[in-house]
């Protein structure tokens, strides 16, 4: 029996997208075993019918839905809620979708902040008329899916890698359950905790930590946090690493900036993280600013615009 | 009665679009829109940010380019922190952006635009499509998705990540190469090498003869291109000077941080995205087929017609091949996908040529950095056209103002001209069948937006 999918994107980048097509050869043995009924990226099925010929967005139901990047404009919402009407499973792929991700970085904005700074550029001309004409009023804010929508399956991720990709494809049509991951990034990270020295200021990662030889197995290297470099895995899920496990920025020795949102699913990466440091004597106030630690998780109201006093 | 077509969304491109064909009271073509639909904002909100954590936010302006955005994010970071990386920092940065077109033009083409070609524009919708493409020819489906993987493969076991990547840092890059990894990449490569080669003799031979008639035909309209060179004139995806060339072939070259005396931006109503426009050409700007004012184009096909030359030689002798059929510059867009192929074969050498150069391996690979206020211009090549970012700090290193203009607006009014003139060429009396409609997006799809 074959199972049919449709697939969306919102707010989102299409590294999702990409994810998915970078399952390889597992694509192909995919493709055998599911029918997408609709994916704008790869597919010409069209909204408002093929020649355009209908008034209401509609999409063709399906048993699996996927939707990648949160919620921005009046279209995102209108397409979100109509895979849920239309899809008996709905999967939230990738951190946009679960927590936000980076665009909702802009939450801590009001729009016409937002609107105001990208069409007053250096570069741009001057206008009167902003662009209003067939193109979809943005919300209040960077909505996650699941402020709009009830989800089924969270697969965060920036983006998900491609093997928990297919791994909840396989298992869907397997009807399994799903993996539970709970896990942070720091317990599957093998750079050697020391647990001693004393710390008290985290540094820029504007130097390489440091490290033997090119070749030097990751277990020789010294944790990155425990170097002064701020790094997120201690609060952060893990899994960036697929079936191979390891932690893909700690490969390139490059610290965690914590993008598949938080360890627990309900979790506040700035707020854990700050804890961690404090609680470890670090001070806080050596961070050049904190936003950036709710880099993908600003959505379900975590970042939010200054109150403006009237 | 006037009446308006909506194509919506439009498919198998990387952004949000859509389009809408006003006709007259007689059926014929009024006027058309693409509307760009996504505004993110990223401008605004990554002031205040430490400029060296912009490379590892900005990138996720585009899952399908992550590794231009975060280059080009680098290099403006190291200009305004006034840092030079050392040689092996940047040509391991050059070889992974450069490993990252070459898996980028195989997606595109295999994957998105082949289905309009191998399958034909008429086809059934349902399986006018990769999966439709895989299924009338497996082996070859086969054999594609492996080389992609392979490329995609090897950024991410030597860069940890390849999609949204963090391996370029400010003053370098993160890792070195070993000489095993050096090694295992070359000969990688050169089987990328060899696929491409493959591809394009297999789409001058079986995918496009067909459609020669329709490449004149569809989408074209003429106008200016906008693409990087180095200092010989020839071809370079990731450094060098910026060349401006008027529809009449005459050209002008500039530095990338001088991008703002050459280049402005239009907003119109019907767009998030903003439309790039020749402003040093003091003529304006206007979308009239007829007499286009300031429009230039950037991505493949103006990038293979700027540059004097490309330094490698199996891309050269296809360049020469290209410019005997079509001249210089060539016009007509759907060729967009046969200059797109001659950039694979460039791709592919290009990094090998990198791989051959043992000074890749040198373990010095990044400078010292420290954070300060100054303004820095990144500039380099993305797939889908020049792409620039222009940052200014505070004397702690943080993000004042931030200035992008993205590959793909450069294209945003080009694409608007060639949507109106496919439209009007292929909708009369008001009649619009579902092939029609698909080759006006075949007119957006040329340029992989």
């Amino acid at each position: 029996m074959t199972v049919s999918v449709a697939s969306e994107w919102l707010n989102a980048c299409s590294g999702c997208e990409i994810a998915i097509v970078d399952m390889g050869e597992r694509l192909l043995k995919i493709l055998e075993l599911v029918e997408f009924v609709h994916i704008p990226v790869l597919m010409d099925n069209k909204y408002y019918g093929q020649t355009g010929e209908r008034h209401q967005l509609r999409l063709p139901a399906a048993d699996v839905g996927i939707i990648s990047g949160g919620v921005r404009n009046e279209e995102h919402l209108e397409v979100a809620e109509e895979m849920r009407r239309q899809c008996q499973t709905i999967i939230a792929l990738g951190t946009c979708a679960t927590h936000g991700g980076i665009p909702a970085l802009s939450n801590s904005y009001a729009n016409d902040q937002i609107v105001d700074r990208y069409y007053h550029t250096e570069s741009t001309d001057p206008t009167q008329e902003l662009p209003h004409d067939g193109v979809p009023a943005l919300l209040e804010g960077c909505k996650a899916l699941d402020e709009v929508i009830p989800v089924d399956v969270y697969l965060p991720g920036c983006p998900p890698h491609p093997d928990q990709v297919f791994g909840a494809l396989a298992a869907l049509l397997d009807g399994a359950p799903l993996p539970l991951r709970d896990k942070s990034v720091c317990d599957t990270c093998p750079t050697s905790r020391e647990g001693k020295g004393r710390l008290a200021q985290m540094r820029r990662f504007l130097h390489a930590p440091k490290y033997g030889a090119a070749d030097e197995p990751l277990d020789k290297m010294r944790c990155l946090l425990e170097q002064g470099l701020l790094c997120m895995g201690p609060v952060t899920r893990a899994g960036c690493g697929g079936d191979a496990a390891l932690p893909r920025c700690i490969k390139a020795r490059v610290p965690c900036r914590g993008c598949y949102g938080p360890a627990k699913p309900d979790g506040n990466q700035r707020m854990e993280m700050l804890g961690a440091l404090a609680s470890n004597g670090i001070d806080i106030t050596s961070l050049p600013e904190s936003t950036s630690l709710l880099r993908f998780s600003g959505a379900h109201g975590r970042l939010r615009p200054p109150l403006v006093r009237k | 009665m006037s009446k308006t077509i909506h194509i919506a969304p439009l498919t198998r491109i990387e952004g949000h679009a859509a389009i809408a064909i006003n006709l007259d009271a007689d059926g014929g073509v009024k006027d058309t829109k693409v509307h760009f639909q996504s505004l993110r904002g990223f401008e605004k909100f990554v002031e205040g940010k430490p400029a060296e954590e912009l490379p590892r936010i900005v990138n996720r302006i585009c899952g399908i380019c992550p590794w231009q955005h975060h280059l080009a994010s680098n290099k403006a970071v190291d200009a305004c922190f006034g840092v030079t990386p050392p040689p092996a920092g940047q040509k391991l940065r050059e070889l992974m952006q450069t490993i990252s077109h070459a898996e980028d033009k195989l997606l595109h083409f295999f994957f998105l635009a082949a289905a309009d070609f191998v399958l034909g524009p008429d086809s059934d919708y349902a399986v006018r499509n990769v999966i439709g493409v895989a299924k009338a020819n497996p082996e070859l489906a086969q054999k594609v998705v492996r080389m992609r993987y392979k490329a995609k493969m090897i950024l991410e076991k030597f860069a940890g990540k390849a999609i949204h990547p963090v391996a370029g840092v400010t003053g370098g890059f993160a890792k070195p190469m070993t000489e095993e990894d050096r090694m295992q990449i070359l000969s990688e490569m050169q089987e990328l090498l060899d696929f491409a080669l493959f591809t394009i003799e297999f789409a001058k031979t079986q995918v496009f003869p067909p459609y020669l008639e329709a490449i004149e035909t569809i989408g074209v309209i003429n106008t200016g291109f906008l693409g990087t060179v180095d200092d010989n004139g020839a071809l370079n995806l990731y450094d060098g000077k910026l060349r401006l060339m008027k529809p009449d072939g005459s050209c002008t070259d500039f530095a990338a941080a001088d991008y703002a005396d050459h280049v402005g931006e239009k907003v119109v109503p019907w767009s998030y995205g903003k439309f790039p426009y020749a402003k040093s050409w003091a003529e304006g700007f206007s979308l009239d087929l007829e007499a286009p004012k300031g429009i230039y184009r950037a991505n493949t096909l103006a990038r293979i017609n700027v540059c004097d030359k490309i330094a490698t030689p199996q891309a050269q002798a296809e360049l020469e091949e290209f410019r005997e059929k079509f001249g210089r510059p060539a016009q007509a867009t759907l060729l967009y996908h046969w200059a797109r192929l001659i950039e694979e074969v460039y791709a592919c050498e290009h990094a090998i040529a990198l791989l051959q150069d043992p000074e890749i391996t040198d373990p010095d690979i990044r400078a010292k950095v420290e954070p300060k206020a100054g303004r820095g211009v990144g500039c380099v090549e993305a797939p889908r056209g020049t792409l620039i970012h222009d940052y200014t700090t505070d004397e702690n290193g943080l993000i004042t103002r931030a200035n992008l203009i993205v590959g793909t607006t450069h294209n945003l009014a080009p694409i608007n001209m060639s949507v109106h003139q496919a439209a009007k060429a292929l909708i009369k009396d008001g009649r619009a069948d579902e092939g029609a409609l698909n080759k006006i997006e075949m007119a957006v799809r040329a340029y992989d937006p």
